[in-house]
């Protein structure tokens, strides 16, 4: 299976091990992710303004190479690029005649028509590939790891865009489920970790991180998942200071939900990148057997 | 033909739209027309005067009023009309304000042209409208009652006080119904042990009262003042002539099922009696748990310990049938499954209940009598958290509407937690505080300075379980703070629902239900206690929630209106029902296709379609099926319709 | 805030043109506060976002000096959990929005280091400044 894939900024550079094991594991499963041959930043917040259409070209420009390459659905890897090309596209959908204004700032361009979908990885595993399929693939089951999913804000909200259920939702505990993990269970898994606030009020994003990875701890959790680059770094990068300022505080190694994949997969431990990582996971993976 | 043509103003609802001089001068052109007049109200006393004062100066003998929608006023204007001797049926009326002035507030212009073809089509129709004299039917003068709670109790005493005969239909084995769960009742707190009970009895013991406990309506047919009606009544496996209510049998059954009646709070027995004052005070066997019934063999110690030989495991279900001239439905409502909010982890937290449960957990009678504790681990909560509003109020997620009786029963709750817990702190979370009954808001008053509860403003927003409390995350608007309370109970108000079933039974009954369920009344304002189909009345909360005091008063009113219909032997029915030509009649069938409500049937030695007049409602659909126009309804006959349209459609 | 609000001069122009903006029918709100009750944020807040609303409502544009809006992170969970479905995240947009086209900015680029500038990943620099800044 070919899907056009929309990578984004983050899984090119800071992030660039989370589609290395995307990559890595999609192929064990048969699933070629088809980078598209241009594309350009998607804005990484989709612009909320009714009369604001400048900043919905660029995702259009995605959606229109896109069509190009055959396809009618774009997979993303990352929450805020799925979020934010998502929105936007309903936005044109709902409203033909900004379409209409949109296509016209691109003189050049064929005129898109609103037919793409776009789905975020974990879609796809779930409702194209099948857990159950990818519970066959598993080599070395993630037993005894105790993880906690964490979903963030943008694959859940607002409801318009939501992945799965926005109270309960249960697409990565399935999925690490099937590949043998443990699942805690944490109530601030929908919490926001402070996103882009991490610049100018870092503190205020530090203090999510530490109610977040207390609320998983203090459930027993051994390491958090993702599936957002910025969760990701705002969860890794803000617990060191926490070390320092709360006694007793327990680190926690944060893993994005693609290295998980490629490790139950029992592939080569050079595509998960764990070096990248602030928190070290190499102790935690080590006591069970895993690397 | 003398037409006299009434336009009325409605206030400025038709007259602050529409030009009635325009209207008046345009009418009075139109052939047959002899009279044209206009007046601010003409539904009020002196606008019907005048319509009275004009039939005899002009000698009219056609009346069209222009005005609201027929169903308001038509029978006001007919006989107001029939009064001075116009054959009523000879008045019409022509809905320039539903069809005119409101839906086009902006265009006074076309409005006023819509209006005049509106007045023209109705003038045509009038004048070949035939003078009719109403249908006379017998009457069947007695009465069912669907539900024994509070609603159907009320009602049931009612009539069978005035003389008619009632059969009161309650599904489960006792009547009594959500008012008998309560703890004590706001605002004056009386327990229903005291107040309900006794009426319970009432009906038992009621010579004009039968009461088929443990049963179900399963089909009706016939119509106003000639219902048949098939009642299920289902299997109990105890001989009730015989049981004496003893309760030695759920003593020795071995079997344990959560308590419907304790709404889970406590357990039951296979054999159980559902509460001490249950009405008839008989046991029942649940075969869904029984051990033998289930198995076909074995147990049967209840059979063994029985003193009076009751149990019989071989009872069957058996249908009865019995005819009544009208019926009450009183099937009154539901809480929402708390395991819905699961933002608030209902269903997920054993100490996450909704307030019915917290009402069997305050009652004296209750499963702990009347010792507040909370189910996870029988402790005595010292936090309690109530919160009003869940899934009410909530169109984006639950339902819209207000479920009206939540902020009276969660300060009772609060006060009453207050008594049996002294040293225990109640928090309320609340948008408004609605108490819109007599000593309702003295009542509240009242639980804010005894049971010296927090109130805090703002609706909450999740639930979650952390270092063994309820973590409650809220806000109080008041003081503009976020609001975080670790809680040893939460106490969800959750929305009232429709009861379980209403929208099959209301299938049977040809009622219609409103998009939740609740039962759809004739008209909110001025029919709120009859449904559409003649002969059927809403008592209580069925129609929508509403308290103990509101639903004495509806079930009252509800058998009002069943014995003012079945005062006399004979009822009078509207003779605006379909007619056969029997030249033209093929016997094709497709009439008695269309029909609902089963008044057509083809006469098997004629093949001619035969209408039986007192079931036909007149509603026209077998005229639309008629392929050749065989088939007509009085006064609304093809040839009468097609001039009406061809008014409307002119350019 | 202090203050009486005078409410002759509830200022319709600026009611219309937060609506024009966010798309959002600010009338419909009755004050419930699950908004701010669902922010993760709101102890940073200086007004809770349902005030946020109201001086909205009210249309006191004092609320464009608000803190509010600018420590919303639009996680969304006050959208998601209004029983009316109005969307404060988009409220929220708007007000920063109608600021940041008077050409002020929140963040001063510059005045981030460059040891920081390096170490932040590009997701984190481009939505800052998408919400806080008049040039991106």
């Amino acid at each position: 299976m070919r899907v056009p894939y929309f990578p984004g900024c983050s899984l090119k550079d800071f992030a660039d091990n989370f589609e290395k094991s995307a990559f890595a594991s999609a192929s064990v499963l048969g699933v070629e992710l088809v980078e598209l041959p241009e594309w350009y930043c998607c804005g990484v917040v989709a612009p909320l303004e009714e009369d604001e259409l400048i900043r919905k070209v660029a995702p259009a420009r995605n959606f229109l190479r896109t069509k190009e390459l055959g396809g009618n659905k774009l997979v993303t890897l990352c929450s805020m690029c799925y979020n934010t090309l998502k929105l936007t596209n309903l936005y044109m959908k709902k409203n033909p005649d900004k379409l209409e204004r949109i296509n016209s700032f691109m003189d050049e361009e064929e005129n898109y028509d609103g037919t793409v979908e776009v789905i975020h990885f974990l879609e796809l595993l779930r409702d194209i590939v099948g857990f159950e399929k990818m519970r066959e693939k598993v080599k070395k089951p993630l037993k005894g790891l105790k993880v906690a999913p964490y979903y963030g804000c943008l694959l859940l909200r607002p409801k318009e865009v939501a992945i799965d259920s926005l109270e309960k939702p249960t697409v990565m505990e399935d999925l690490l489920k099937s590949l043998g993990a443990e699942i805690v269970n944490s109530p601030l898994k929908k919490t926001c970790c402070g996103s882009y606030q991490v610049i100018n009020n870092k503190e205020v994003a530090s203090k999510l991180v530490y109610k977040i990875i207390t609320a998983v701890t203090k459930r027993g959790g051994e390491a958090v998942v993702t599936s957002c680059p910025l969760c990701h770094y705002n969860l890794d990068s803000l617990q060191k200071d926490l070390s320092d300022k709360y006694p007793g505080y327990k680190e926690v190694p944060v893993f994005y939900f693609t290295q998980l994949m490629a490790l139950a997969f029992g592939l080569e431990e050079e595509v998960l990148g764990l070096e990248k990582h602030e928190v070290n996971p190499l102790n935690l993976l080590k006591s069970k057997g895993l690397i | 033909m003398r037409v006299g043509v009434f336009v009325c103003h409605c206030g400025r609802n038709i007259a602050g739209t529409l030009n009635i001089e325009k209207i008046k001068e345009e009418v009075a052109k139109h052939s047959g027309v002899v009279h044209v007049e206009d007046y601010i109200f003409m539904c009020s006393d002196p606008g019907q005067k005048l319509i009275r004062d004009r039939i005899k100066e002009k000698n009219l003998d056609a009346v069209v009023v222009s005005a609201c929608s027929p169903s308001l006023h038509e029978k006001t204007f007919r006989n107001n009309a029939a009064s001075v001797g116009l054959n009523p049926y000879k008045v019409e009326i022509a809905n320039i304000r539903e069809w005119a002035s409101w839906p086009h507030e902006g265009k006074p212009e076309e409005a006023t042209e819509k209006a005049i073809k509106i007045i023209k089509a109705t003038v045509e129709k009038v004048k070949s409208n035939i003078p009719l004299e109403p249908l006379s039917v017998p009457v069947t003068r007695k009465v069912l009652v669907i539900g024994g709670g509070i609603a159907g109790i009320q009602a049931s005493l009612d009539i069978a006080n005035a003389g008619l005969e009632v059969y009161l239909v309650e599904k489960k084995p006792s009547i009594g119904g959500k008012m008998a769960q309560f703890s004590e009742t706001f605002p004056t707190l009386d327990c229903p042990q005291c107040i309900e009970t006794p009426k319970m009895t009432e009906v038992a013991n009621h010579p004009n009262i039968h009461l088929y406990a443990y049963s179900e309506v399963v089909d009706v047919s016939g119509f106003v003042g000639n219902f048949k009606v098939k009642v299920k009544r289902k299997a109990t496996y105890v001989d009730w002539n015989k049981c004496t209510g003893c309760s030695e049998c759920a003593k020795v059954c071995p079997v344990k099922v959560s308590s419907e009646y304790d709404v889970g709070v406590s357990q039951r027995k296979a054999i159980y009696i559902m509460f001490p004052q249950a009405v008839p005070n008989k046991a029942t066997i649940d075969p869904e748990h029984c051990l033998r019934l289930v198995y076909g063999k074995g147990c049967g110690l209840c059979a063994k310990t029985c003193p009076a030989g009751a149990i019989n495991f071989e009872q069957k279900e058996k249908i009865e049938e019995i005819d009544v001239g009208a019926i009450i439905v009183a099937t009154g409502f539901d809480v929402m499954d708390p395991s819905l909010l699961t933002e608030y982890g209902g269903g997920k937290y054993k100490d996450v209940i909704s307030a019915l449960q917290f009402e069997r957990i305050l009652a004296p009678s209750g499963p702990t009598g009347g010792k507040v504790v909370r189910p996870s681990d029988g402790k005595e909560p010292k936090t309690v958290v109530f919160v009003q509003c869940a899934g009410s109020r909530d169109p984006e997620h639950y339902m819209p509407y207000c479920s009206k009786v939540c902020c009276m029963y969660t300060a009772k709750q609060a006060l009453l937690y207050k008594h049996a817990v002294p040293n225990g702190h109640a928090y309320v979370f609340y948008i408004d505080v609605r108490t819109d009954g007599k000593g309702y808001e003295e009542f509240y008053e009242r639980v804010l300075r005894e049971a010296e509860a927090t109130y805090l403003r703002g609706k909450v927003a999740e639930i979650y379980k952390e270092d063994g409390k309820l973590k409650v995350l809220g806000v109080d608007t008041l003081t503009g703070k976020g609001v975080e309370i670790n809680a040893d109970l939460v106490v969800l108000a959750t929305a009232a629902v429709p009861s379980e079933g209403i929208k099959e039974l209301a299938k049977v009954l040809r009622i219609q239900t409103d998009e939740y369920g609740w039962l759809k009344e004739a008209h909110l304002k001025l029919r709120p206690l009859e449904t559409a189909t003649s002969g059927i009345f809403i008592a209580g909360a069925a129609q929508f929630i509403r308290d103990i005091t509101d639903t004495v008063s509806h079930a009252s009113g509800a058998a009002a209106k069943a014995l003012s219909l079945l005062s006399r032997n004979r009822i009078e029915r509207e003779p605006l029902v379909a007619e056969v030509n029997e030249e033209i009649c093929s016997g094709c069938g497709n009439c008695v296709e269309a029909c609902t409500y089963q008044a057509i049937k083809i006469d098997p030695e004629t093949n001619i379609a035969k209408i039986n007049t007192a079931l036909c409602e007149g509603c026209g659909a077998c005229q639309a099926s008629c392929p050749s126009a065989a088939i007509q309804l009085t006064n609304s006959y093809k040839k009468q319709l097609f001039e009406m349209i061809s008014i409307l459609a002119k350019e | 805030m202090k203050g009486s609000l005078i409410l002759k001069k509830v200022n319709s122009e600026f009611i219309r043109k937060i609506v024009e903006v966010s798309g959002v029918n600010v009338f419909a709100c009755y004050q419930c506060g699950r908004c701010s009750a669902s922010c993760p944020l709101v102890e940073e807040m200086d007004i809770l976002p349902n005030q946020m609303v109201r001086l909205v409502q009210l249309g006191n544009e004092e609320v464009l000096n608000t803190a509010t809006p600018w420590i919303c992170a639009t996680c969304f969970s006050c959208t998601a959990r209004c029983p009316l479905g109005i969307d404060i995240a988009k409220l929220a947009e708007a007000l920063r929005s109608i600021s940041l086209r008077k050409n002020i900015d929140k963040v001063k680029i510059n005045q981030i280091s460059f040891g920081e500038l390096m170490k932040l990943p590009q997701i984190a620099l481009v939505s800052n400044f998408r919400k806080n800044t008049s040039v991106s």
